[in-house]
């Protein structure tokens, strides 16, 4: 996890509505191709959904840990 | 020392803040130690939640607005103008005209705004219900529809998260009254996989849409409309033929906000979630969609956020520092039909339980129309 240069960070921790990932996807539209990403949620239906549409969408998952009461994870913008 | 307080946007946050303040510290406003003004580029406050109702042929625009100066207290001094530049460095800010308007404390609640050029043919292949004009002409489109395929699709960020439902619900049940459901085929569209960003309400959702043969597709973010075709494609490489597109554009910051070069990439404020101060910035503070919370771009929102802001301007308009918290509270009703609905209720640390739909909470909302008049004056 420290290895990776995170270009923008989102603290989405408290959110429900819109919540991380909808929080994640204003980030990534925002952000150039290769950016990484990196999202700070405190639910843990983060861990799940974020990966999920990554791939789904085709972006690489570089991390998803949990940080103390919150997660962290990153993507980078594959297009 | 006399302080002059400035607040910026004349929607729900702005109008409540002014009103509230004016009304807290009546005293010091009349002796004059306290000036407060708002600026705003709209000579009328419109009451945003009434597009839905006017799409939908249930209100008109006159009802859902009013003059902003009636909507003030006469301790509030009113100007209107459109401001181009924000000098932080200076405390001021600049008018369209070159006007200077000096501040001790500032106040931005300049809202957000649908962008309809953030997806190629967006602008020209839909219809929309965020502004009035919008839901002016979908209501005369959905007037003459009789027969296909709506396909409604949501992008971010988006105010009032709850609308684009209501109006999938409230058009399935519009055309079963006028008899032409079985022609109209409805498609939902959501950005993440599942039909709501709140789990309950997606749950509630799900079981309404296939009860009521709403169709529905997850992870579909908009990338492109085709308006000649009538095809909708999504990053996610899905392409859907429609007949009639209602979109929620992705929203951006207001252009002061973009042009004085202190928001996020989308023109939203960095915003401290508890004090509702600018962050690194002691004399600003920031309320409603301006901000770059991850918490709901709604009407509660800032007037939930207008209480903190009154109280902290107090307490530094007296030299104290800010001590009132926001919570992260957010209310919303959600329309579930043209005669019944629901609501939720939460916070930062507090996840939202739907209220069971009833007509009652319908007749609530539709006072609630009416009733916001009284919000916005800080009556109520």
């Amino acid at each position: 996890m420290e290895d990776v240069k995170v270009d923008k960070t989102v603290d989405a921790r408290g959110s429900f509505c819109p919540g991380p990932l909808m929080e994640l996807i204003k980030a990534v539209k925002a952000q150039p191709v290769g950016a990484v990403i990196e999202v700070l949620s405190s639910d843990k239906g983060s861990a799940n959904d974020i990966p999920v549409w990554a791939k789904k969408v085709g972006h690489e998952l570089i991390y998803s840990d949990q940080v103390g009461d919150h997660w962290k994870i990153a993507i980078r913008k594959t297009k | 020392m006399d302080k002059r307080v400035v607040v910026l946007g004349g929607g729900v946050g702005g109008t409540m803040v002014a009103n509230s303040l004016a009304r807290s510290i009546p005293d010091e406003v009349r002796r004059g130690n306290v000036k407060i003004t708002l600026l705003s580029n709209e000579e009328k406050h419109t009451y945003q939640p009434g597009f839905l109702f006017m799409a939908l042929n249930e209100g008109r625009l006159e009802q859902f607005q009013r003059k902003e100066k009636t909507m003030l207290h006469p301790g509030v001094d009113l100007v209107l103008d459109n401001i181009v530049k924000i000098d932080r460095d200076g405390k001021r800010l600049i008018g369209e005209k070159g006007t200077v308007y000096p501040y001790d404390f500032l106040v931005i609640s300049t809202g957000s705004f649908p962008d309809f050029d953030s997806v190629p043919g967006l602008a020209e292949g839909s219809y929309n219900f965020y502004t009035a004009e919008g839901a002016v002409k979908l209501r005369e489109a959905l007037a003459n529809f009789r027969r296909g395929r709506i396909l409604i699709t949501i992008d971010v960020p988006h105010k009032c998260p709850a609308a684009p439902l209501e109006m999938t619900l409230m058009l399935d049940d519009y055309f079963r009254t006028r008899e032409l459901r079985d022609q109209v085929d409805i498609l939902y569209t959501y950005p993440i996989g599942r039909v709501h960003a709140l789990q309950s309400i997606a749950d509630w959702a799900q079981e309404e849409f296939e009860s009521r043969d709403i169709k529905y597709e997850t992870f579909f973010n908009l990338t492109e409309v085709n308006p000649q075709l009538k095809v909708a494609t999504s990053l996610e490489g899905s392409e859907v033929q429609y007949d009639l597109l209602i979109s929620v554009p992705a929203h951006k910051g207001a252009q002061v906000i973009r042009d004085s070069g202190f928001g996020d990439e989308q023109g939203f404020i960095p915003t401290d979630r508890h004090s509702l101060k600018m962050l690194g910035e002691d004399s600003i503070f920031v309320l409603g969609d301006a901000t770059n919370l991850p918490i709901s771009k709604a009407g509660s929102t800032a007037h939930y956020q207008a209480d903190v802001v009154v109280q902290n301007l107090i307490s530094e308009l007296n030299g104290l520092p800010s001590t009132a918290m926001y919570d992260g509270k957010v209310f919303c009703f959600v329309e579930s039909s043209m005669n019944q609905a629901s609501y939720v209720e939460f916070n930062y640390t507090h996840p939202p339980q739907p209220a069971e739909p009833s007509k009652m909470l319908h007749w609530f909302k539709l006072a609630y129309n009416e009733v916001y008049w009284l919000s916005a004056r800080g009556l109520l």
